[in-house]
């Protein structure tokens, strides 16, 4: 299993047509997708919608209930399928009742779900999909890379081939003559079929009614043509009122294809006549294969919540280096990592949930507001909890947790590489990180940490206490990063401690799915910052901050140590990554730059992940950064990952450096020969991309950046 | 404009040209039907397969002489079946409301030679009239009960496909041309 997966990973990750072509999409979507939300408030439409699915999710047996009762007094036939094996077997019953011999379909994503088709196949069935995309990747005997462009991951050339096997007659590669021979070849199939199988978008329980909504006028022609139409329903398509389309008919075009509006939306509700004047037989599928139980389950209730747009695909770093078939099974990207683990097996989202680097882009564009990252780190813990990590990884963490251990061990591996290490960086790690230094040189461990370094930095003393938490990266590889930051705060007026029990922060561990570990360095870490008189506790790197204002009282409450968790709000509370203290320092008065610092230099910023999209700290590091005399250049994708997401690194260090790669082609666009950022392990991921590539470009932390402007005065 | 109160007509115009529909206005039916008529010979439509047009029935034509209509155009027909909609180059068909925010035509379509006329050729011609402009799909959805009409139908410019490299290409299943006639004297749904 491993390695069929390592194997279709490598694949995907050397094929240049699939990375060209959706690197492409990724790139125009965001811009058209903008275009398409203009004038809307997409902030306060995703919440109407996750108000509306999250509802309808906390009632699905009610609203099943109304619905069929509904939609059977306008003539349908609802019947409600808890596993797919029983769907599979009405669909058949109903095919066998009606003598059909040929079906058609349009795009269902419950169907592919229930595997219908072989099913039908071989009970003697003819199917095929009208969708043109579905259609292509029937004739190619795939499944879907994608939600809504089910064949992107194909060339004109290869439909082109398909098409002529099917069709017997050489063809050109010519989009618009490829579109018309599908529309020539299926247009007989409409007409011959007597059984039309549709999903639908929404399913409104007042009325009775399925939402279908495409671009291609094929839903309308197979609810239509047929004498009898069959509709494959998830549960979760499921709403109360027929006004609560609306929202979901304003983002799911918009997020899905960067319309307006899709070229055709079909509201049916009941039966209508067929064209020989016979009343049309319809039935309706309703879906379960988990989903009440799904809805029953607190965390996960929210995936329900899910429109299928696929922009979480589209956003995705990740996704669009590898593509679905790696990144998925039926539903693909992140999402579908979490809805396989559901209608499928937790065991069968093992492999592709490491794909996850929980940079969270997909949070942002998600019009369902679904935290699928979140959910994802939850299916690692159960996961885990299943089946324990391998021990090496076990052991790494339990030396993590060991600082002087860890400390030591790192540097003896940096010594042993003495010979090969060149301006701070270590070519290649003998140890359990060998693999991770193609494309990317590993820093070389300090020789002092930031705790051994601390009790000589000289500082006037303040009013004001802030407590200083390094985490392992500033502590061990970056220390310079912390002197600034006392150097920073120190000349505000606030006087720095450093607790000296203070750990791991848990990110590893719980990135993992360990949280038990992750739930001792909460406490370690508590009671070590919560000792000192301190107003705040200031930490530079993001994840840390995250981390401390939240993490800790996650995993506390997860692994059930309820007892912990008033002092793990107090440690929240006093948390502040440096960036945003330094720019309420600022605003205070207490922070200024002497004049001409910085000259005026051009400084590019890169957005750390978790600051960006967990803190939504962008904008004090940007202010920050001018206050102290840079000028500010935006880069492109400024706040796109750069394929650090700590572990990560270690599972798949072939995506990381593909991600790296395109962070550093727009690091040296920019132009500046500076970076900013406030993440140590940004700052890490850049660095070792640039050294390998001998780049001349300066990466700090915004902490050393500030330093350095202050350092004016005496550099003259 | 009496027939457009709330000037509608300019924002639907730009929306739905914006995706690929073609819009017409006239003040009378008898100079719609006169476009009408001179569009379907442009066609080339003519009485021999593949060459058709369908003409759903609609409040509009119920004031024609049909047979009149197919003598102007032969191969003009007004029975609406799968096999004759298939084999016609033009369908035509009335809509009753279109929604000016996004450029959508939306319909009772319970009726199938309507969902025929209007999915089959590969040209569909949509009389409307004027004061059927609303604001959006749910102010035009708004007027019908659902559970009166089994089918509603919404339409914005005509069919389409990104599924091959994800190049926009027009007319897939559906019509490649979607024509959209606003007529100001037509008289609309009742409100
Ligand atoms: S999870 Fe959100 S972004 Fe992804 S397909 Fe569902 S609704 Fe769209």
């Amino acid at each position: 299993m491993r390695d069929e997966f390592a194997g279709s990973l490598a694949r995907a990750l050397a094929n240049p047509n699939l990375t060209g072509a959706l690197t492409r999409f990724s790139e125009t979507y965001r811009i058209s997708r903008a275009q398409a939300y203009e004038g809307i408030d997409f902030a306060a439409l995703r919440r109407q919608i996750a108000g509306i699915k999250g509802q309808a999710a906390g009632r699905l047996p009610e609203l099943a209930a109304r619905f069929r009762e509904n939609a059977e007094a306008l003539g349908a036939q609802v019947f409600l399928a808890t596993n797919p094996q029983q769907a599979r077997e009405y669909v058949l019953a109903v095919a066998r009742r009606g003598g059909v011999r040929k079906v058609v379909k349009s795009k269902s994503m419950a169907s592919e779900e229930l595997h219908l088709n072989p099913f039908l196949e071989q009970a003697g069935l003819e199917v095929t999909e009208t969708d043109l995309g579905e259609w292509i990747i029937q004739l190619a005997g795939q499944r879907p890379s994608h939600m809504v462009l089910p064949a992107i991951h194909l060339t004109r050339e290869e439909v082109a081939d398909l098409f002529r096997q099917e069709a017997g007659e050489r063809l050109s590669s010519d989009i618009p003559r490829l579109v018309a021979t599908a529309r020539a070849r299926l247009r007989q199939r409409f007409l011959n079929a007597d059984l039309g199988i549709t999903g639908a978008n929404v399913a409104v329980a007042e009325t009775g009614s399925l939402v279908l909504v495409t671009n291609e006028g094929n839903a309308r022609l197979v609810a239509t043509l047929p004498r009898i139409h069959l509709a494959i329903v998830g549960l979760e398509k499921l709403v109360g009122q027929f006004e609560e389309i609306y929202p979901i008919l304003t983002a799911l075009p918009r997020s899905a294809t960067s319309q307006l509006l899709t070229s055709y939306v079909s509201v049916i509700s009941g039966a209508a006549q067929n064209s020989d004047g016979s009343p049309k037989e319809l039935h309706i599928v309703l879906l379960d294969n988990r989903r009440t139980e799904m809805a029953a389950d607190p965390q996960f209730r929210t995936a329900l919540q899910c429109i299928r747009c696929a922009s979480c695909l589209n956003v995705c770093p990740v996704y669009r280096l590898v593509g679905g078939h790696v990144f998925g099974k039926v539903y693909t990207g992140g999402i579908g990592v979490i809805l396989t683990a559901w209608f499928d097996a937790l065991k069968q989202a093992g492999d592709i949930q490491s794909l996850c680097i929980q940079c969270g882009q997909c949070v942002e564009f998600c019009p369902a507001e679904i935290p699928i990252p979140d959910l994802i780190l939850e299916l690692r813990r159960r996961l885990t909890e299943q089946t324990p990590p391998p021990l090496v990884e076990r052991a790494i963490f339990q030396v993590v947790n060991q600082r002087r251990l860890f400390h030591g061990l790192l540097r003896a591996a940096s010594l042993a590489q003495k010979p090969v290490a060149k301006d701070g960086f270590i070519r290649h790690l003998p140890w359990f990180l060998s693999n991770l230094t193609d494309g990317r040189s590993l820093p070389a461990i300090a020789k002092e940490p930031f705790r051994d370094v601390f009790p000589r930095l000289a500082q006037r003393p303040g009013r004001e206490k802030a407590a200083l938490y390094a985490g392992c990266l500033i502590d061990f590889v970056y220390p310079e990063t912390g002197a600034a930051m006392v150097k920073v705060l120190n000349h505000a007026g606030l006087e720095a401690v450093f607790p000296e029990g203070q750990t791991c922060c848990g990110a590893p561990a719980r990135s993992s799915g360990a949280d038990a570990v992750a739930a001792q360095n909460a406490i370690d870490n508590i009671e070590a910052l919560l000792e000192p008189e301190v107003r705040y506790i200031v930490s530079g790197c993001p994840t840390c901050t995250v981390a401390l204002q939240r993490a800790f009282r996650h995993v506390l409450e997860q692994t059930g140590r309820h007892d912990w968790l008033g002092r793990a709000a107090e440690v929240a509370a006093k948390t502040v990554d440096f960036s945003t203290l330094a720019s309420r320092l600022a605003a205070e008065g207490r922070l200024e730059f002497p004049p001409g610092a910085a000259a005026g230099s051009p400084v590019t910023y890169h957005d750390s992940c978790h600051l960006k999209r967990t803190l939504h700290a962008e904008g004090p590091p940007r202010e920050m950064l001018r206050q102290s005399g840079h000028e500010l250049v935006e880069m492109y994708e400024a706040d796109s990952c750069c394929g650090m997401g700590g572990s990560y690194l270690a599972k798949h260090p072939e995506i990381s450096k593909a991600i790296l790669a395109r962070k550093l082609a727009h690091l040296e666009a920019a132009g500046t020969g500076r970076v900013a950022t406030d993440c140590p392990g940004c700052v890490l991921q850049m660095r070792g991309g640039l050294d390998q590539r001998q780049a001349n470009i300066q990466v700090k932390h915004t902490a050393e950046w500030l330093a350095k402007s202050l350092d004016v005065d005496k550099d003259g | 404009m009496r027939s457009d109160p709330a000037g509608l007509f300019a924002g639907f115009k730009s929306r739905a040209e914006a995706v690929s529909a073609e819009v017409r206005r006239f003040a009378t039916r008898t100079e719609a039907l006169g476009f009408v008529l001179s569009f379907l010979r442009e066609e080339g439509v003519a009485d021999a397969p593949d060459c058709f047009a369908v003409w759903a029935d609609c409040p509009f034509l119920r004031r024609c002489d049909r047979a009149a209509l197919g003598r102007e155009v032969p191969g003009l027909r007004f029975d609406v079946t799968p096999e004759t909609a298939a084999a016609a180059r033009v369908g035509i068909s009335q809509m009753e409301w279109a929604a000016a925010r996004t450029g959508t035509l939306v319909e009772d379509a319970t009726r199938v030679e309507q969902r025929l006329v209007s999915s089959l050729p590969p040209i569909h011609v949509a009389l409307i009239p004027t004061s059927g402009l609303v604001d959006d799909l749910a102010a035009a959805f708004g007027r019908v009960d659902p559970r009166r009409a089994a089918f509603l139908a919404a339409i914005t410019g005509p069919s389409r496909t990104a599924d091959i490299e994800r190049v926009l290409t027009i007319g897939v299943h559906g019509p490649r041309r979607l024509i959209v006639v606003f007529i100001d004297d037509l008289e609309g749904a009742p409100a």
